[in-house]
């Protein structure tokens, strides 16, 4: 099998180094790219993000890739605001998004014992069998940093829950995400990343 | 850290080296740290910023988040720093002196990776802000009301608190926990307390009667009197959830 070629979205996220330091740590190199014959090209496309939706979609629209991303066949795998974006808005900033995934991202209701944001280790609790999750286990830790959260819905391969259950990790056809951060969730997240670059 | 090293102060003084850089962070990582802080206490007093090129190294090897903090004035300089691989990004002088600072960092990267560090000593009035904590000869009362800064830090855009009480720092007899119940009163986003673990039961005090969102400890743990896999299978019998 060729090696994977990875292209991480470049979506003005700030710390896409670590996710690339995460992906050199299995040996796998990555290149980020705004292009989008570049990004057609992948084998495997992630999509990061941090900070504010709205930011993210308009970065998104100025390169012409909220037109490209959708109609990818390989798989894409977005993370935290990355995942948010594929569905079809956020209450971020009011931000209408990629609309490949039905739903939309809401804001953690705050409470008197539920810091907002929402930022610390989860286990999840996997509620379909995915590839994504090959090798992971109901319990499982992983370090989620986020204000807005997805309902679990017909994409949700895992939950967790912060005051009400939210979506951890999704799959809809050929798109996946993680509302955690893989690249720094210690060995379940280097896991994940290698299922997600085993998908083909 | 102090010019690449790790060191360790007693009171926010007299620091002494205590390892190297990237030995003490795979140590941790593979002991089950949940995060790390990196403090640069050189950089702020003396007005420059961080030697970056510590940053990317320890990215590489870390797979568990971590926090840089310590002459972080700037927009531009937060960007490097997130650039270089670090979660996170705690602001503490410079945001005394120019509050917009907060602001401004939580608009560009949002919330959740902007951390606000309050140095705090307790007054006969309640709890004063310290600045310039790192610099003995520099060091000063700022006359802010810790509560008030708290509260306006989070109205700016901070996203998590970390609580440095400076009477109980490097002395080892446990948290300040009454400061730490009234900051958390008036604190909606996490907040991670500092200053003074000494025995594994200063943590469980600390997350029972302080709720905070995480603890903080650098002396017990640096010098392998508390290792970490132990204190977390205390916590854990103590009914505190850590990760496995």
């Amino acid at each position: 099998m060729n090696p994977a070629q990875v292209v991480i979205v470049a979506n003005g996220g700030a710390n896409i180094a670590s996710l690339q330091f995460a992906l050199a740590r299995l040996d796998v190199a990555s290149t980020v790219s705004a292009d989008s014959a570049q990004i057609r090209a992948a084998s495997h496309v992630i999509l990061p993000g941090v900070g504010a939706a709205a930011d993210g979609m308009a970065r998104l629209r100025q390169s012409g890739l909220d037109a490209l991303i959708p109609t990818l066949q390989q798989p894409v795998l977005g993370i935290c605001l990355g995942m948010q974006l594929l569905f079809e808005a956020s209450q971020e900033g009011d931000a209408r998004c990629l609309g490949i995934i039905p739903g939309a991202a809401a804001r953690f209701a705050p409470a008197k014992t539920r810091p907002v944001p929402h930022m610390g280790w989860n286990t999840l609790d996997i509620l379909k069998p995915c590839a994504l999750l090959a090798g992971l286990t109901d319990g499982d830790y992983a370090y989620f940093v986020h204000s807005f959260a997805l309902d679990v819905s017909a994409a949700t391969v895992a939950s967790t829950a912060y005051g009400a259950d939210f979506s951890a990790c999704v799959q809809w056809r050929n798109f996946y995400g993680a509302q955690f951060h893989p690249e720094r969730s210690a060995a379940v997240g280097a896991r994940l990343l290698k299922n997600f670059l085993a998908i083909r | 850290m102090r010019d690449g090293q790790v060191v360790k102060g007693v009171r926010f003084r007299d620091h002494r080296v205590v390892g190297d850089i990237l030995e003490l962070a795979a140590r941790y990582r593979d002991e089950g740290a949940d995060e790390l802080v990196f403090y640069d206490i050189s950089a702020s007093p003396e007005g420059r910023g961080v030697d970056r090129s510590w940053i990317t190294r320890v990215a590489r090897i870390l797979d568990i988040p971590f926090c840089v903090a310590g002459g972080i004035r700037s927009v531009a300089q937060a960007e490097d720093v997130l650039a270089s691989g670090a979660e996170k990004i705690s602001v503490n002088s410079p945001a005394l002196e120019n509050p917009d600072l907060i602001d401004d960092l939580s608009r560009r990267f949002g919330a959740q990776c902007v951390v606000v560090g309050v140095d705090s000593q307790t007054v006969e009035q309640g709890y004063r802000v310290q600045q310039f904590t790192g610099d003995v000869a520099r060091s000063r009362d700022t006359s802010r009301n810790t509560i008030d800064w708290v509260i306006e830090a989070q109205r700016r855009g901070a996203g998590e608190i970390v609580l440095n009480c400076m009477s109980s720092d490097g002395v080892r007899r446990g948290y300040d926990i009454a400061q730490l119940c009234a900051i958390r009163e008036v604190c909606h986003v996490p907040l991670v307390a500092s200053g003074g673990a000494g025995a594994m039961e200063h943590f469980t005090d600390v997350f029972q009667t302080a709720h905070v969102d995480a603890a903080l400890a650098a002396s017990v743990f640096h010098s392998g009197e508390i290792p970490i896999p132990n204190l977390k299978c205390r916590l854990r019998g103590d009914g505190i959830e850590v990760r496995a």
